[in-house]
């Protein structure tokens, strides 16, 4: 399976080709390049997933296949960094949903980005966003992981900060990076760790299971943990860092600063499942030797879907709204692998959380994909300046509709599959965190449909040019991921991705699935009555709990807090001292020294006259100087 | 003191007698280097000193290895180099001239710091 290789290189070739020639070429043609080399990887994806998922079945397991590894940088004998490409179910489940994905924004960019300034440089990031997402998922060992998810940073940066004239867009990325690079930081320090203990980064031999690897660890603690928790919470907090989670959660509903159809391919389908692909990744690490971990990730992924549930249910702006949702439906799949153990039926939660991670991918980016549709037509974000659009947008609405039934989880749609597989997981593992989940997947019907109602029914907003349907570039791929949408969840997704590679059947637990479906249903219903035709419940509740809606509306102040933190704790109790120190002391020794000099030079420069008698004159006086000296001492 | 100058007149040439020119030669040319504002006085300067130095080989060469011949080879060769470096210096004063229509010496200060 050589030609995997092919599915790296080639979006890396695009975007320097498309980053060298910038505006030389036309618009037209750098997105036909951009499009054109994602169709051919995205092709090239399904292949390998097909022959993989075909050939590569050993006594009812899937063998990991590595096509291509070389070494690229040795340290010791044994702790050595390779380049590679590691083809197991889980990456290759995400190949094909990086490559699906990116495809339709590209398509749809097309359409959405026609006419911008930076069209060639949009399509060069595109690009290089999906050359190191595809490297992230690939990655052999983990710190050719670490490697491409820096990279994975850089381009969501780039993307978020592409109208960089506009201050806000420039403030979005900068806070994307900043948060993402800081958890990033403790994701280094945990791969430090864990690699000084088992001196190895390889992932099959971190996750082969044997325990000779993690000999090394055995015994050593730090502060009343073992050094392994800490090294597999520093890397759970790099994931948490990309993937959102609570505390760190305040930088993507800034990055919908972006062109839309890039939150759609990044803050919505690919980048922001990284920690959750990481945290999969090493899932048999967390189960054997760190379960304490493993369970606080499962509550720090339902504390932060409660959290983001309950903010997406009074935003205004639909691209935050989404963020928010997104940000939820992350803490779900956390939850999930949280919740997990290993094998068979034990499994499940891995299983329900990498199915999930697949279908709202796709109904996500749909939803993305239709925001931006709705923007592009009324040049708005605002929910109020929306209403009423169902009629001049038929296709954006049923599309957008199939997206909120499946987040919902009605069935037959795909987002109903995995959240049962997930909710029921979740009831194996304790019944109160079965009833959270159920709960924020009621708030999860509710918003949504909120956010449907407003946008396509409701009372009609007046327009300065009527509202149109969008450019074919841009429906076709709506309608596509509606079709995916619809159809995804009748994959029999444990048949190719489960804990440990083997067959499992799903079945779906029907006393769960009914209840979750009964509640789904009455928050639509909600929804329906509160904001299908204009209504003054949603005002009344408003001031009932105004102390919460307000919070609520302040995204419970947590930028307020890190501001706080930042600004008044960090910058004037180390910063400014620091720079007091740095200014004053540094700079000033290194400025003394400077002027010293230059004040001696002045002083002597008189002795340079040019006149070669003066010159010969005091030669002769040193001269006998040293000579009476020599003579006489 | 009547002694001495009939010994100094009538005896072979003391060797202080040498010395003494060459003394005399070579802080001459001293003093001219350092006074003279003329670059052309100045090189006869610098000629008067080497001269003054070949006095000296010669001499002592003659009073302490009277069988040898090194001292007189140096001053033969010093002689050479001498002329030498005098049509270079000559050279140099030429191109000086034709640059600054002048060989005065303080003229020649583009080099001061």
């Amino acid at each position: 399976m050589q030609y995997t290789l092919l599915i790296l290189l080639l979006p890396l070739l695009s975007f320097i080709i498309l980053g060298l020639v910038d505006s030389k070429w036309s618009p037209k043609i750098a997105g036909t390049i951009g499009t054109v080399v994602l169709g051919i990887i995205t092709a090239l994806s399904y292949f390998a997933a097909w022959e993989y998922f075909t050939l590569h079945r050993i006594d009812g397991i899937y063998e990991k296949v590595i096509p291509f590894d070389m070494e690229w940088l040795r340290f010791t004998d044994f702790l050595h960094i390779n380049l590679g490409i590691l083809l197991d179910p889980i990456s290759v489940m995400m190949l094909v949903v990086i490559t699906t994905v990116s495809f339709m924004v590209n398509i749809y960019s097309l359409g959405y980005m026609a006419n911008e300034k930076g069209f060639e440089r949009y399509y060069a990031f595109l690009s290089l966003f999906t050359f190191s997402m595809l490297g992230l998922v690939i990655a052999t060992n983990i710190f050719q992981m670490y490697i491409f998810w820096e990279l994975v940073g850089v381009s969501s940066y780039l993307l978020i900060g592409f109208y960089y004239t506009k201050p806000s867009a420039v403030a979005a990325a900068k806070k994307a990076f900043i948060v993402t690079r800081f958890a990033d930081l403790f994701f280094l320090i945990g791969i430090l760790i864990l690699s000084f203990y088992t001196k190895t980064f390889d992932f099959g031999l971190l996750t082969s299971g044997d325990p000779k690897v993690f000999a090394g660890a055995a015994g050593a603690t730090f502060m009343g943990f073992s050094v392994l928790s800490w090294a597999m919470a520093g890397i759970f907090i790099g994931g948490a860092g990309k993937s959102a989670m609570f505390p760190l959660q305040i930088w993507l509903p800034d990055a919908m600063e972006g062109p839309t159809p890039v939150s759609a391919l990044i803050h919505a389908a690919t980048m922001v499942v990284a920690g959750v692909f990481l945290v999969a990744r090493l899932f048999p690490v967390y189960i054997t030797y760190t379960p304490e971990v493993l369970h606080g990730i499962a509550y720090v992924g339902a504390f932060t879907s409660l959290f983001a549930a309950v903010i997406a249910c009074v935003q205004t702006d639909i691209k935050r709204v989404l963020a928010f949702s997104t940000i939820s439906q992350i803490g779900f799949m956390m939850v999930a692998l949280g919740v997990s153990g290993y094998g068979e039926h034990e499994g499940l939660g891995y299983m329900a959380s990498m199915f999930h991670l697949f279908t709202h991918a796709m109904f996500k980016a749909l939803l993305f994909l239709g925001a931006g549709s709705v923007i592009h037509a009324i040049h708005s974000n605002e929910m109020n300046q929306m209403g009423g659009l169902r009629k001049y947008m038929p296709i954006t609405n049923w599309t957008f509709l199939i997206a909120c039934l499946a987040i919902a989880g009605i069935p037959p749609f795909s987002g109903f599959f995995s959240k049962d597989e997930i909710l029921s997981a979740c009831y194996e593992f304790s019944p109160f965190m079965g009833i959270t989940m159920t709960f924020i997947a009621g708030l999860t019907a509710f918003y949504m449909f909120r956010l449907y109602f407003n946008i396509f029914w409701g009372k009609e907003h007046k327009h300065e040019h009527t509202p149109h349907e969008s450019h074919f570039a841009m429906a076709f791929p709506l309608i596509f991921l509606a079709t995916v949408t619809v159809f995804a969840g009748w994959i029999p997704f444990g048949h190719f991705v489960t804990s440990d590679r083997a067959n499992y059947e799903i079945h779906l637990d029907m006393t769960v699935a009914s209840i979750s479906v009964i509640i789904a249903v009455c928050s639509i219903l909600l929804a329906m009555i509160m904001y299908r035709k204009e209504s003054a419940i949603p005002k009344k509740l408003a001031t009932a709990f105004s102390g919460l809606h307000t919070a609520a509306s302040h995204r419970f102040y947590i930028d307020e807090v890190y501001l706080f933190i930042t600004k008044e704790i960090v910058f004037n109790s180390i910063s400014r001292p620091l720079a007091w120190f740095d200014r004053h002391v540094i700079d000033a020794s290194m400025n003394g020294m400077a002027s010293t000099t230059q004040w001696v030079s002045l002083k002597i420069k008189g002795f340079q006259s040019g006149q070669v008698q003066q010159y010969a004159y005091v030669f002769l006086l040193g001269t006998l100087v040293i000579t009476l000296l020599v003579l006489f001492i | 003191m009547g002694d001495l100058l009939t010994n100094f007149l009538s005896g072979p040439v003391p060797v202080e007698a040498y010395l003494g020119l060459s003394l005399i030669m070579f802080f001459s040319g001293i003093y001219g280097f350092l006074s003279r504002k003329s670059l052309l006085m100045i090189l006869i300067s610098i000629e008067l000193m080497l001269n003054a130095a070949d006095i000296n080989f010669v001499v002592f060469n003659r009073y302490l290895y009277p069988g040898h011949l090194e001292g007189f080879y140096f001053a033969l060769f010093t002689i050479a180099i001498a002329a030498c470096e005098t049509a270079v210096a000559i050279a140099i004063i030429i191109n000086i001239y034709r640059n600054l229509s002048s060989v005065e010496v303080g003229n020649l200060d583009q080099m001061k710091g």
